[in-house]
């Protein structure tokens, strides 16, 4: 049994070593936030916090977070909408949505750690993230609006 | 500003996806695909994998119905054609399982020879008036070159696949489409179903491009473990099997002649093209690489022949503007050169040869038959074209859709100030869920909050097209503007889209300015900044069509830099099947996009005066990119994507030219 903390709640999972945390997450524990879109760490659709770091949770094995902290997409906003996705609706920062959670998940663990980030800061933090639709200039657009609120 | 209805569900991950089903009992797919180009399938042994703990269903050609597909091939074909071609599948009670299954499927195969790179004539397609030899003889400059274009792969974030679920005799698909109906009708076809017992649902997608339009055998696979299995069965294509089997842009070889006169008109234009259209055809919109030689600039003499060429690759598949995006870059390419040749602004130039007519129609007038002018004008003037620079390039484009037609119906069902729009397409990303839900507001003078959409759902049985050609809005949007006011009258309206006017032809166009830095010592090229118009008729949602607009241009960005299928030719594979070495524009590659589009209403079009944008922003931005590296650094590169490598290649030989030429 692997002890977990997803969102604040503690879940105990009876899984295979092999199971990635993203598919514990979608398959387990029914958080379909995160996406499965390479399952090699190359595009950040399923990026997660890790004890507040954001990580690719298609690289991280599910039984190495025992113990450990995590937070989803589903975790976000306590009922309402956090700033980053109030932000991401008025600046129309993505198009499919595939690649959302995870645009958002980057920004948050930045966001925590820098409420005031520099553009740099901001770019860096989502170098990591593809987003096919080419929805970028507004996603830069909706972290500066949280920035500069 | 009205942002999008579904915002919400997709910034807090609620919205689910085809891939984000989780159903009581439901099983997890996978597909065992031909590790060869080419070969016969001697022998399937799947009694290893049947026998699996967690195995539900294996199915291969011996216990599968004997299906046709792609032209005269079968579901599993006993011959393999490309590697990534179906031979056998698993459902299984989880991913891993299946996976491990698919290894003790036993497979027997007989390599036969094959051809990546060559191939063989599939078909031709010539449009031809005038006389394009009379043409070039009255020509004063003649620009002859020859462009090529890479392979490029959709990559949408969401891979193709879909949930399959029995009730009885009847079928649910959550499918990842573009094209409900098409899904539809093609599985129900394909299963000897009537088209009434199979529903498609398509609530949220996550990209297609033009790659998710018809329906693939995932889905039947799909189907067809189900039943076997009695269980729901999720098949998703993982990102390898993405890139190898479910379609790609093809890769064109483009030679040209055009002719002008000393003042820049255009005398003659002929091109002869050959592109690769993978191992089958597949169907949905097609490549169409003649349409803008035949009617982007006003010239008598045009002669366009394409020949496809089959290869031991994935199928070709439409990716947004077809066809066009190959084209533009080498024809508007050639009118840079032709502009550099005679000596004329290349802008100017654009402008010297414009046609308010569809030379391919019969000279039918367009309509909004100045809106290309105004694009141009309107592009030049925000990037301020006159302020000359080093590094600046322009391109135009037309785009032989975007018009919308028929069929389509739409219901609108209208009760104490709430309306019910119910209308038979899909929301690809591109916003019509919120447009459509605008247009009743408005028509119905009641806020948008109290309009309710249906939309992505085959059950109402009210037939609406496949997101191509960039017609959802400007089809559904008249009919529904009908709709609604019956609706407005009665309470209820049900509306067809009309036909178009007869005498007038419809296009949308656009133009754009880029401007580029370069570092001749590596080769990079940076893109500072694009501007871009486009035709989109009357704009009924100004962020939405911004964001066409900067996605469009972003795409653009990685058509002409770094998108390349790779293809090892002796082994016939292709080696960059993923997004680590598929490259794709990320978040440092883009420019500072601006829109300049305006809203033009286009009444003659339609009554709603709204068309496309989907595609067309990707159209011109690689010839606009290739034709600022030009001006930035003296050097033509005809061949895409445009990387470090070609770049610092041709930057070394215009070195020695200018040396040689020095001393002699």
């Amino acid at each position: 049994m692997t002890p977990i903390r997803v969102n604040g709640a503690q879940h105990r999972l009876e899984i295979e070593p092999r199971r990635t945390l993203l598919d514990a997450l979608r398959t387990d524990l029914g958080l379909t936030g995160a996406k499965k879109a390479c399952d090699m760490g190359n595009c950040g659709a399923c990026t997660v916090q890790l004890d507040g770091n954001a990580v690719y949770s298609c690289l991280v094995l599910a039984v190495d977070c025992a113990g450990r902290e995590v937070t989803t997409i589903e975790g976000v906003g306590n009922g309402e909408l956090h700033p980053l996705q109030a932000a991401f609706i008025e600046a129309d920062a993505f198009q499919c949505g595939y690649c959302t959670p995870g645009q958002i998940m980057s920004l948050k663990a930045l966001f925590d750690r820098r409420p005031h980030p520099s553009d740099e800061e901001i770019e860096r933090a989502l170098s990591g993230n593809l987003c096919r639709c080419g929805a970028y200039q507004h996603i830069v657009d909706a972290a500066r609006r949280v920035r500069d609120k | 500003m009205t942002t999008r209805l579904e915002g919400a569900e997709k910034v807090t991950g609620k919205a689910r996806y085809s891939s984000d089903l989780r159903l009581p009992g439901q099983l997890f797919a996978k597909v065992l695909r031909s590790p060869h180009p080419h070969a016969r399938v001697v022998r399937v042994d799947t009694s290893r994998a049947e026998a699996l703990a967690g195995v539900r269903a294996v199915i291969s050609a011996a216990d599968s119905p004997d299906i046709s597909w792609f032209e005269d091939s079968r579901l599993f074909d006993s011959t393999v054609r490309y590697i990534g071609d179906e031979v056998a599948a698993v459902a299984a009670d989880s991913e891993e399982i299946a996976q491990d299954a698919l290894r003790l499927i036993d497979v027997t195969y007989l390599p036969l020879a094959f051809d990546v790179s060559e191939g063989k004539l599939a078909d031709t397609k010539v449009q031809e008036r005038g006389n394009v030899l009379t043409g070039l003889r009255e020509a004063d400059f003649v620009v002859e070159a020859t462009y090529t274009t890479a392979t490029a792969l959709h990559n949408a974030l969401e891979p193709h696949g879909c949930t399959a679920v029995w009730q009885r005799d009847e079928l649910t698909l959550y499918e990842s489409t573009q094209g409900i109906f098409a899904v539809r009708d093609e599985v129900a076809e394909k299963l000897g179903v009537a088209k009434e017992k199979v529903r498609v649902l398509t609530p949220h997608m996550g990209g297609g491009f033009g790659a998710k339009q018809v329906a693939w055998k995932h889905s039947v696979i799909a189907a067809l473990l189900a039943k076997k299995a009695a269980r729901p069965v999720q098949l998703m294509l993982d990102r390898t099997e993405e890139n190898l089997a479910s379609g790609n842009r093809n890769a064109t070889r483009q030679h040209l002649r055009i002719g002008a006169k000393r003042d820049g008109t255009l005398t003659a234009i002929d091109a002869r093209i050959t592109f690769q259209s993978g191992a089958y055809k597949v169907g949905g919109e097609d490549s169409d690489l003649t349409g803008t030689y035949m009617t982007l600039y006003h010239c008598e003499n045009v002669r366009a022949e394409q020949t496809a060429m089959k290869i031991n690759a994935g199928p070709s598949v439409a990716f947004r503007g077809p066809g066009y995006v190959e084209a533009n870059f080498a024809l508007e390419s050639a009118m840079d050169e032709l502009a550099h040749k005679a000596g004329i602004d290349p802008v100017e130039l654009r402008l010297k040869n414009y046609t308010e007519v569809n030379q391919a129609e019969d000279n039918k007038p367009y309509t909004s038959a100045q809106s290309l002018r105004r694009c141009i004008e309107r592009a030049a003037g925000v990037f301020e074209w006159n302020r000359k620079r080093k590094g600046i390039g322009f391109a135009s484009h037309d785009w032989m859709a975007g018009g919308g037609w028929p069929p389509a119906t739409v219901e609108v069902n209208f009760r104490d100030g709430r309306a019910e729009v119910i209308v038979g397409v899909q929301d690809i990303g591109t916003g019509p869920r919120t447009a459509l839900a605008q247009i009743a507001a408005a028509e119905l003078g009641i806020p948008l909050s109290q309009v309710d959409i249906r939309i992505g759902d085959t059950q109402p049985g009210l037939y609406g097209p496949t997101s191509s050609g960039s017609a959802t809005l400007p089809t559904i949007g008249p009919a529904l503007l009908q709709a609604a006011r019956k609706a407005k009258k009665s309470g209820h309206g049900r509306a067809e889209r009309g036909e178009n006017p007869e005498d007038k032809s419809i296009r949308t166009c656009g133009a754009q300015c880029v401007e580029v830095s370069i570092d001749t010592e590596t080769g990079e090229v940076t893109v500072l900044r694009v501007v871009a118009a486009h035709d989109c008729g009357r704009i009924i949602n100004p962020l939405l069509v911004e964001s066409q607009v900067i996605g469009g241009v972003t795409q653009g960005v990685g058509y002409a830099l770094s998108e390349e299928r790779v293809m090892d030719e002796r082994l016939g594979e292709p080696l960059n099947a993923n997004l680590e070495e598929y490259k794709v524009a990320t978040l440092r590659d883009i420019p500072e996009i601006v829109n300049a589009t305006e809203s033009m209403p286009d009444e003659e079009a339609n009554a709603l005066g709204a068309k496309g944008v989907g595609e067309p922003p990707i159209i011109p931005t690689a010839a606009a990119i290739a034709n600022a590296i030009f001006d930035a650094t003296g050097v033509r590169l005809r061949d895409l994507p445009i990387t470090r490598d070609k770049l610092l290649m041709a930057l070394n030989h215009e070195t020695v030219r200018v040396l040689e030429s020095s001393h002699a």
